[in-house]
């Protein structure tokens, strides 16, 4: 089970819960869990935010692996100047 | 994804040397085709009526009168827009609002800053467009404007979006604000941690807004033909993003719109939106006649750009050893007339080069009556970090600690949880912070009225979608083609990655910029991706190309591939059985292509991951002039973890621009607004930007912490630089004079005036 954080903008859709374990061996199949279990979530993901497996940060990259013992932040999307 | 080559330097005999760039002969004779140097027969020239307000409702706009004039062939208002549903897309980088950045390119019921389009009109002369220009009547009912970020969030400050909700907040609010967003981090106990601390110091920071600065202005040339198919002509950081924002404005198909890049002429971040080509289409199409528009500098001030002005609050806690224990962090950062300030990123970088146990960051996006904010290098990063790193010169002062030792006892290393959450690999703090350290320049000694101010920086850098493509010619000369921009020397970077790749010199390998019908897609240029995402999409196609040079040679000796090394661009034989197998040169290969399976070419389209990020340390020295509070930078150090640098000169070019821009942030650079709103110094001769002669030679010193997830261990370099320079100078001039002062600019005024307050 991947050890899955979120920032306090997405802790709206959780009842205030920030960390939770979610069994996804991929970026695309944790949204898709991440929306069922909290409805709204895994689209808010899908538009807003970034991945971090492993403390490397991945954007739209629905087949990026996660490990059974990954660490996933959710962070907001990151663009630049 | 490409497999790490994991090649030591001392074999790389391509990257790392500094060969002359393609682009430049063009540049410096001054052949490059620039947005404002492109012109079609029988094009029209496009200008745009802008608001005189700040903040109006617009009553009626009558064209009548300006329609009348001969030699005006087309007007458009909002009235002739499409209407754009509000909704989020991924066009540049992050997601913009589709319906405000249409409001933002024309407005419709309201405006919302001085020089916010209100028409545009398409005539066959500069003059006959001013003239139409002058003859459209609008009628405004004047509104109460807002500028400064605090008086906005104020509960009785003037409304400027009735829809806007702050997000963030609890019990949800049932009443609009300008506050368009809280966000933050958190981590630990405040409580506790300041709890623990021997030490405290607090202070309110403020920056002003400030303009990327680019030389070139907004231009572009749209062609709308009579079966609907369109081209635009543009200078930006994306022809795709162009090509993207024009569809969703006007409701095309992308297919529709064809984007050719002119050379851009600096961007910084400013270029990563549209303000002219959804309006030069509709007047192209509305006349029938291709349009020209380009802007004023008058222009580029008040209706593009800025980044956000800032008002900020950091307390730091630290025990007496100089560990930080506790911080906290507010930040309010001026939107501009949408939502959408780069708050985010600023609370996320702020604290991003410390490991501090015990934390509350929190921020708050406001709109206010000013031009709707843009990128600018490393958005939000360089306004958190003056404050941050202010407060930690204070409190080294305060410690009498070093400034490199202090942040060193508390700099993160691999391992490190991020304040922004995910767990550090393979960065370079330290090695940064050692460099500055063992330069002479941390040694040399200082004289009267001089100081000696250091600061840290921190930016992610990212992937992204990118394409390369690479293709061999049939003399085997290699022909590089992706679809970024070069701003900063991105051209020469993917010529040597090809080159490298292949092993041939660089000067066989010409890289192209192409349009967006002519490569697959690419981000925009912009985030510091290029030369890692681009560079690694290219060296996959070179890959490609090398692998199936390697089955022709093969094909031709009848022996397999095992049998075939390839070095320096040559193949050569290793099968033992084949003893009079000559060795194939690329260009040999490229010959024979057509009994091989035809011409040799590769494309590679990606989504990179793996950005390395990047931390940056500045060491800068300053004489003040106490009487006149003029500001001299004496010697200026610019140390960098870049990963690996390509081009050498091109990176050390990307730290030494940042550093410039940043102490011109520091220094001079402000958006001055009068009582109505008014921006009062649009131009260069009182919006005051850093020259040559202003500065010393910029030294910078690359450190090369190789990223393990490029193949030539790039990590992005362009937007580190622009992070320390404020509070680098501003920890100068403080050391310098003996007074903080806490709010940008500073400006000889601000500085007599704060050395008087403290002597008297």
């Amino acid at each position: 089970m991947a050890h899955v954080v979120i920032t306090s903008e997405c802790a709206a859709f959780t009842g205030g819960a920030t960390e939770f374990d979610i069994a996804a061996d991929n970026v695309g199949r944790l949204v898709t869990e991440l929306e069922r279990r909290f409805p709204g979530l895994g689209e808010f993901v899908e538009q807003r935010m970034s991945v971090a497996i492993d403390g490397e940060i991945h954007q739209d990259a629905w087949i990026s692996p996660i490990g059974p013992d990954s660490e996933v932040y959710l962070i907001p999307r990151i663009g630049g100047g | 994804m490409s497999e790490t080559l994991d090649r030591p330097a001392s074999d790389l005999k391509v990257v790392g040397t500094r060969p002359i760039r393609p682009d430049g002969a063009d540049k410096v004779t001054g052949r490059a085709t620039y947005g404002a140097d492109f012109n079609m027969a029988g094009q029209l020239v496009g200008k745009i009526l802008r608001s005189p307000h700040a903040h109006a409702r617009i009553v009626s706009i009558d064209t009548r009168k300006a329609r009348a004039l001969p030699g005006v062939k087309a007007i458009i208002t909002g009235a002739d827009l499409p209407e754009v549903a509000s909704a989020l897309h991924q066009g540049g980088e992050a997601a913009a609002n589709m319906r405000d950045l249409a409001m933002n390119v024309m407005a419709r019921d309201k405006v919302l800053y001085e020089g916010h389009a209100v028409a545009s009109v398409a005539a066959i002369s500069n003059a006959r467009a001013d003239e139409a220009l002058a003859a459209i009547e609008v009628t405004y009912e004047i509104l109460p404007h807002v500028i400064e970020v605090e008086d906005a969030m104020r509960p009785d400050a003037p409304v400027l979006h009735d829809h806007v909700f702050t997000e963030g907040v609890e019990p949800k609010p049932d009443k609009p604000s300008n506050i368009v967003k809280r966000s933050g981090y958190t981590r630990g106990s405040l409580d506790e941690g300041f709890a623990a601390a021997d030490l405290v110091v607090e202070g309110r920071y403020t920056t002003q807004a400030v303009h990327q600065g680019y030389i070139e202005p907004h231009a572009c040339v749209a062609s709308w033909g009579a079966d609907g198919q369109c081209t635009v002509w543009a200078s930006s950081q994306g022809q795709f993003m162009v090509q993207t924002y024009c569809a969703k404005v006007l409701g095309l198909e992308n297919s529709n719109i064809r984007v050719i890049p002119a050379e851009i002429g600096g961007g910084f971040g400013g270029k990563t939106t549209v303000y002219l080509e959804p309006l030069a289409l509709a007047l192209s199409k509305a006349s029938g006649a291709p349009v020209k528009m380009v802007m004023t500098r008058d222009e580029v001030f008040r209706a593009t750009g800025p980044t956000s002005s800032s008002v900020m609050y950091v307390k730091l806690g630290a025990k007496s050893d100089g560990t930080i224990v506790a911080a906290d962090i507010e930040l309010k950062f001026q939107a501009g007339a949408y939502a959408g300030s780069p708050v985010g990123a600023a609370c996320m970088t702020a604290l991003a080069c410390y490991d501090v146990p015990n934390f509350v960051i929190t921020g708050w996006d406001v709109v206010t009556n000013t031009p709707k904010v843009a990128a600018y290098r490393a958005p939000g990063a360089p306004i958190a970090a003056f404050a941050v790193e202010s407060a930690i010169d204070d409190l080294a002062r305060k410690l009498g600690m070093d400034p490199i030792a202090i942040r060193e006892k508390n700099g993160v290393v691999n391992g490190a949880k991020s304040a922004y959450g995910p767990t550090f690999q393979n960065i370079g703090y330290l090695e940064t912070l050692a460099a500055i350290k063992d330069s002479d320049h941390y040694k040399a000694p200082l004289g009267p009225n001089q100081g000696r101010g250091l600061a840290a920086g921190f930016w992610f850098n990212i992937g992204g979608l990118s394409t390369g493509a690479v293709h061999v010619q049939e003399d085997g000369s290699v022909v590089v083609v992706t679809s970024n921009p070069d701003i900063g020397g991105s051209r020469a970077a993917m010529a040597m990655m090809a080159a490298e790749t292949l092993g041939i010199p660089v000067t066989n390998v010409r890289p192209i910029v192409a349009d967006t019908s002519s490569i697959g897609f690419s981000m925009l240029t912009g985030g510091s991706r290029t030369t890692f995402a681009t560079g690694m999409a290219v060296v996959q196609a070179a890959e490609t190309v090398l692998a199936d040079l390697k089955r022709r040679a093969a094909a031709l000796w009848d022996t397999s591939i095992e049998n075939v090394a390839w070095n320096d661009g040559v193949a050569t034989c290793l099968d033992a059985a084949k003893p009079d197998a000559k060795p194939l040169p690329l260009s040999r290969l490229a010959l024979l292509a057509g009994r091989t399976g035809g011409p040799i070419s590769a494309e590679a389209s990606i989504n990179a991951q793996g950005a390395g990020p990047g931390f940056g340390v500045h060491l800068c020295d300053v004489e003040v002039d106490p009487e006149t509070g003029h500001v001299t930078i004496l010697r200026y150090t610019a140390a960098q973890d870049v990963g690996r640098a390509i081009h050498p000169s091109y990176v050390e070019g990307q730290v030494q621009g940042g550093a410039a821009q940043g102490i011109g942030w520091a220094l001079n650079e402000e958006y001055i607004f009068d009582r109505d709103g008014k921006m009062e110094n649009p131009g260069f001769l009182d919006y005051r930007v850093p020259v040559a002669s202003d500065l010393p030679m910029i030294d910078a010193i690359l450190v090369e912490v190789p990223n393990p997830r490029h193949p030539y261990g790039v990590k992005g370099v362009g937007e580190v630089p622009i992070v320390p320079p404020l509070a680098a100078v501003a920890n100068a001039v403080r050391g310098a004079t003996g007074v903080r002062i806490a709010d940008l600019p500073l400006s000889p005024p601000r500085i007599v005036a704060a050395l008087e307050k403290a002597g008297g």
